[in-house]
This record gives C-alpha cells, structure tokens and sequence, in this order.
C-alpha cells in the first residue's frame, strides 16, 4: 500500500504544489526582511493567477501571461509601498485592502471580458527536461529520477533559480546587505546613508512580482484555468512557510516543499483511506497552524518589521 | 480663542476621514465605470436612488446592513485590544450552523425558550472557534492574522460536512423529478424558533410596508450589540483592560493587567458578534443553513470596521453605507442587464479602505504642520 503511496508521480506533485508556496513564501522573505509585513501576498497571487490567463488567452503566449503576471504583481505591491511606507499606514490593513480589491477586481473582470468566473487557459507551457520514457524501455529508478526532478513545468526550474538568486543576493551582495539592514535597525542604515524607504519600495516590489509569479503557476500550470479565489488561502500558506523557514530563502523553500508534501499526501489519501473528503481538504490549514506553533521560539522575525521608518528631522 | 478654533477645526477634520475616503472612492469607480464604457451619473444615480427613496429600498439596505454591523462589531472590538481578527467569516461559519442546528434540533420548545437558544448557540459558536487563535496568540505568540485565516478554510470544510450530515430530505417535487439539491441545505428552524420581519410590526401598525421584504428583528438586535460593544468598552472595568492592551501591552501588563486573558476575552467576545450574523441570515431570513449563503460578510465587516474608525456608531453608519452600496450595485446590475457586475462594489470597498488609511495619514500631516506654526 506505501508503494501505492510514495511513487515518483507523488514526489513530482508534491514540488508542483509547493512552488507557488515557495514563490510567495519568497515574495514574504523579501519584503519582511526589508521591515515590511505583506499580508497581500494572497491578493497578489489571486490577480497575477487571473491576469496570467487572461493575457495568455488574448495573445495566445503562456509567456507574455506570465510576464503580466508579473507586472500586475509588482504594480500591487507598489499600491503596498505607497500605502504603507509614504503614507505609513498599518501594514496589516493595506495587505488586506489589497487582498479585498484583488477578490473584487479579478471576478469583476472575469464577468466583463469573459461573461464567467471560470476562464480555461487556452495555451499551456511546453514540458521541459527529458520526457518520460515509456515503462519497460530503461529501468524504473532512472524514470523515477526523471518524473521527480527532470521532467517539469519551466517554472518550475526557474523556481529553483530563483530560490539560489534570492539567498545568494540576500546574503552575500551589498544589496542584500543593504536590503536586510533597513529592516533589522533602519536608523543605523539610514546613518550609513542607505535610502530606506527607497530600499523598502524595491523589496515590496520585488515581492509583489514574486507573488504575481507564483499565481500564474497557480493558474496556467496547475489548474490550467480560472476560477474565482483560486489562490484559496495560499498566500497565507506561504506566510507560514517564510515563518517556519526562519525569514531565509533556503528555508522557505524547504517549509514549502513540507506543505506540498502534506497536500500531496492528502491528496493520495482521499482514495485510500474513508474519511470525508472534507476533513482531508482541512489538512494543508491545520499542519499551517501546526507548523506555526511549533515555530514559535525558534523564529526570530526582523527587529524592524512592520515598522513605518521615521526619519528624524532635527 | 482663535487657536482652539484651529485645532477643534482640524479635529473635525479628522473625523471626517471616512467621509473624504468615501467621495474619493466614488471618484475611482466613477472613472472606471467611464473606461467600460458606461455613464457615472446615471449608474450612480441609480444606485443611490432605488436605495434611499422608498420604504422597500430602506428596509433592502437595512437588511443588507445588519450582518456587516455585527462583523464589523468584531472586527472593530478586537482591533481595540490590538488584535486583527480576520477570522470573522468562519466564526460566523460555525456560529449559524450551531444556532441552525438548536433550530431544527429542539422543535418542541416554545418561542420565548427557543429564540434565546438559538441566539446563544450562534454567539457561543463564533466565540468557541475565535478562542482557537486568541489562545495560541496568547500562550504562544502565534500571529492572529494567519491563524484566524487558517480557522476560516478550516470552517468552512467543516460546516460543509456537517450539512451533508443534517442535508434536508427531498421535497415531494425533487423526489419525482429524481433531482438533487443543488446547493447544499439543512431543514428548515423552528416555527418558534424563527425572528419576526419588520413588515408584520408595521402591519399592525398599519404602516403601508412592502410584505416580501426581508429585514427583521435582527437589526434591532445588531443596535443593540453596538450600544453593548459601546457600554463594555468604555464604561467597564474589562473595556478598560482591554483598550490598554490594545494600547500599549507592555504598559498594561506592568500595571498590573492580565494581557493573556485579555487577548483570550477580545477574542471570544469577537467571535460572538461575527456568530450572531446568524440572527438576520437565518433566524430572520432563510431559516436554514445553505451551503454559501453569506460568504464574505467576514470580510466586508474589516472595511465596515476601518471606515467606521473601530467605534460602534462609525461601525452601523458605515454598515448603513454599504448596505446602500450592495443593494444599490445589485439593482445597478440588473438595470444595465448585467454590463456593471455588482463585484465592482467590493472593488469600492477595497478602494475606500485605502484611502481611509491615506486620508488619515495626510490629515495627521497637515494638522502637525499647523500646530508648528501656531
């Protein structure tokens, strides 16, 4: 029964689904470490998941819905940095304003271009890798290697490179230097003559395009549609990975491929095992909960974090 | 003299935030009204006008205003200890299902027992299910936002299966026509157990009021709970407590204030306004549970809450407000056959809660600036 369980097909979805966890989780890894909280990262998710299916259906390129996506992400995220970092409003209620008008605008449009809130991609992303030879040619371990790990979506390995940019930039370039200082002690990097607001508006953007990034693979690879609040609490999902995964881009991707894991499993158990299926759609909610109290303790968020920067005027 | 008149000028101005946010947000949806091709004036003339000219068109906003008082309320109240409780849509998920339950459950008890029940039933849901995150959030610093967030997929898979355990058998007419229920439902409550509609009140009144209009008793009820939110805030002992924790925790807790058991009460209290929507969406109105019946009111209730400035009278005219907003974006939907679908309201709302938190921040900047050069 295990091997009915854990197969190469079971591992492959489990990183399928823990990408756009990854991705957001990223999104809130940047921008937290530069002192600001993004609750609207679901929001994010949701308009770039909707943008990149509409874009892709008017032109035809998954890329160029993408690319939307992306877009629509970083012009959130700069509604985020107006709000919260000019105007220095709450943090929490600018993410959940933006994650209201995200739930109001994409369903809003699916009935105006559309006329319905379930919108079928019409064009895919090609499979790049080594394409799965049929069963009985080769041994079955090398095509269990290639199912897992050399036979996916193309954003999933740009995934992967952008999970090493991130720590690599974060950790080991000015920038990142320069990035985690204005949210660890703003004032000192202020005095080493780092703008502060203008670092935290590029880490908001960034994180707005991360989490538009992420809700294109929602939509075009995953679902390979619409439909209205796609994103389901994902974005919040991925709140608790960057938690669990101690504010680093390493470890966020590690907490993301734990809750697709779970999800997966779920997923594999609903045929199995005779529980509701509701019970088992609670499963990815409940081990979020779960992973967040175990956290606790262990992770240290940023000392500036969710703090509006006051420059002193003398 | 003349600079109290200043500052009492600039505090008027403060309070009139919502109002600036409001005739700001109506610009944006003006504008995008205009880019899909349709006229601003005439859409909004229709909007407000349906809503406020006529007894039906007041009863429709009331009704429509009554479940957002009470999510409001427990956005409002738990934000005045410092807490976002988001989790107002599944509190309310649990609550009206626990109150619909004692509805259809205890069916021999008289009205006088059973309506109390029923409302007991929806606050003590809401209430059991906001304890979840304010215990985590005070026994291990767990952030309410996620966790309260977490709770609302959690309940709504689980009031999900517990309506396909209490699903109302088929009626006559589905059994021969061999159909299903298309959206999932419970029995129906109690005789005894359901709120009466304002219309049988102005009946006997003989007050000419439209017979198929839904608002009821429930809103008297949400009043009444905001002049409680009001009462318990501001002239207890336990509002005291609770607004220094949402002031300023670590002063709190070194004068001697429980932060822990506050966090827990705030939340329980919460909680129970966001299950008491149950009053209006089913004691008053559809007298049974039904699978999306009232999604979003959770949500709506933070942007009621904000625009209301988290104070009870704010809290039930911003309810109004929207109130007026809905009904008059259905009728608008309707009116042009459906080329304005009614989702361009929430967009509103979202857009009104931005420039609530902008037009305070400005407000605050001017009044800084003049205080400097008085």
């Amino acid at each position: 029964m295990l091997g009915n369980i854990f197969n190469a097909d079971f591992f492959a979805s489990s990183i399928r689904i823990a990408i756009p966890l990854a991705l957001a989780g990223l999104g809130g890894v940047v921008s937290e470490k530069s002192g600001v909280i993004n609750i609207g990262l679901e929001g994010m998710m949701l308009t770039g998941a909707f943008t990149a299916v509409a874009v892709t259906n008017f032109s035809q390129n998954p890329w160029i819905g993408i690319l939307s996506a992306v877009l629509i992400g970083i012009f959130l995220g700069l509604i985020h940095a107006v709000t919260s970092i000019t105007f220095k409003a709450n943090q929490i209620v600018s993410g959940v304003a933006i994650n209201l008008f995200a739930s109001g605008i994409t369903v809003f449009l699916s009935w105006l271009f559309f006329n319905e809130t379930q919108i079928m991609a019409m064009s895919n992303l090609p499979i790049w890798g080594i394409s799965i030879p049929a069963m009985g040619s080769g041994s079955s371990f090398i095509r269990s290697l290639i199912v897992i790990f050399l036979h996916h979506s193309p954003l999933v390995f740009i995934t992967l490179i952008i999970i090493i940019i991130s720590h690599v930039v974060l950790f080991k370039t000015a920038f990142g230097l320069r990035l985690r200082s204005v949210g660890e002690y703003p004032e000192a990097a202020d005095t080493m003559g780092v703008n502060v607001n203008r670092m935290r508006y590029i880490a908001v953007m960034i994180s707005g395009a991360l989490a538009g990034l992420a809700g294109s693979f929602l939509s075009l690879e995953q679902a390979h549609f619409f439909v209205k609040e796609i994103s389901g609490g994902r974005g919040f999902i991925a709140l608790a990975a960057m938690i669990f995964g101690k504010w680093t881009p390493l470890g966020t991707a590690g907490a993301a491929l734990l809750f697709g894991f779970g999800e997966a499993l779920s997923i594999r158990l609903q045929g199995i095992l005779d529980i509701p299926v509701q019970f088992i759609n609670m499963v990815p909610y409940v081990l979020a909960i779960f992973v967040l109290v175990s956290a606790i303790g262990r992770a240290i968020p940023p000392a500036a974090d969710g703090i509006p920067y006051e420059k002193e005027v003398g | 003299m003349k600079t109290t008149n200043r500052i009492n000028f600039y505090s008027f101005l403060e309070k009139m935030t919502p109002l600036i946010a409001v005739i700001f947000a109506l610009l944006v949806g003006a504008i995008v009204i205009k880019i899909i091709g349709e006229d601003p004036i005439f859409v909004y003339k229709v909007l407000f006008s349906n809503a406020i000219s006529t007894r039906d068109g007041w009863g429709n906003v009331l009704f429509r205003a009554t479940p957002l008082i009470f999510t409001g309320l427990a956005v409002a109240f738990a934000f005045r200890c410092g807490l976002f409780n988001i989790g107002g849509e599944g509190q309310m998920y649990i609550g009206t299902f626990l109150a619909t339950w004692v509805g259809f459950t205890f069916t021999g008890f008289p009205a006088i027992i059973l309506i109390p029940l029923c409302i007991l039933a929806a606050a003590g849901g809401g209430a059991l299910w906001a304890s979840i995150p304010g215990f985590l959030k005070a026994k291990t610093g767990v952030h309410e936002v996620i966790v309260t967030i977490m709770m609302n997929w959690i309940a709504a898979s689980l009031t999900f299966y517990l309506v396909l355990q209490y699903k109302a058998p088929p009626t006559e007419a589905m059994k021969a026509a061999g159909v299903q229920q298309m959206i999932p439902h419970t029995r129906e409550i109690a005789e005894a157990a359901r709120l009466p509609r304002i219309y049988n009140i102005l009946k006997s009144l003989n007050i000419d009021f439209p017979s198929y209009n839904q608002v009821n008793i429930s809103f008297f009820i949400a009043v009444v709970a905001a002049i409680l939110v009001y009462y318990i805030l501001w002239k207890t002992n336990l509002g005291y407590e609770i607004r220094a924790v949402g002031y300023n925790p670590l002063a709190a807790e070194y004068g001697g204030i429980s932060v822990a058991k506050n966090i827990v009460l705030a939340m329980v209290i919460s909680g129970a306004l966001a299950g008491l929507v149950a009053t209006n969406e089913v004691m008053g109105f559809k007298y049974r549970w039904r699978q999306e019946l009232f999604t979003g009111y959770g949500f709506n209730g933070i942007a009621v809450a904000l625009l209301g400035k988290n104070h009870p009278l704010g809290v039930v005219l911003s309810a109004i407000l929207f109130g007026v907003l809905n009904y008059g974006g259905a009728i608008v939907n309707i009116f042009t056959g459906g080329r304005i679908p009614r989702e361009l309201i929430m967009v509103l709302q979202a857009v009104i809660v931005i420039f609530v938190v902008i037009s305070d921040e400005i407000v605050k900047r001017i009044i800084r600036k003049r205080r400097k050069t008085i």
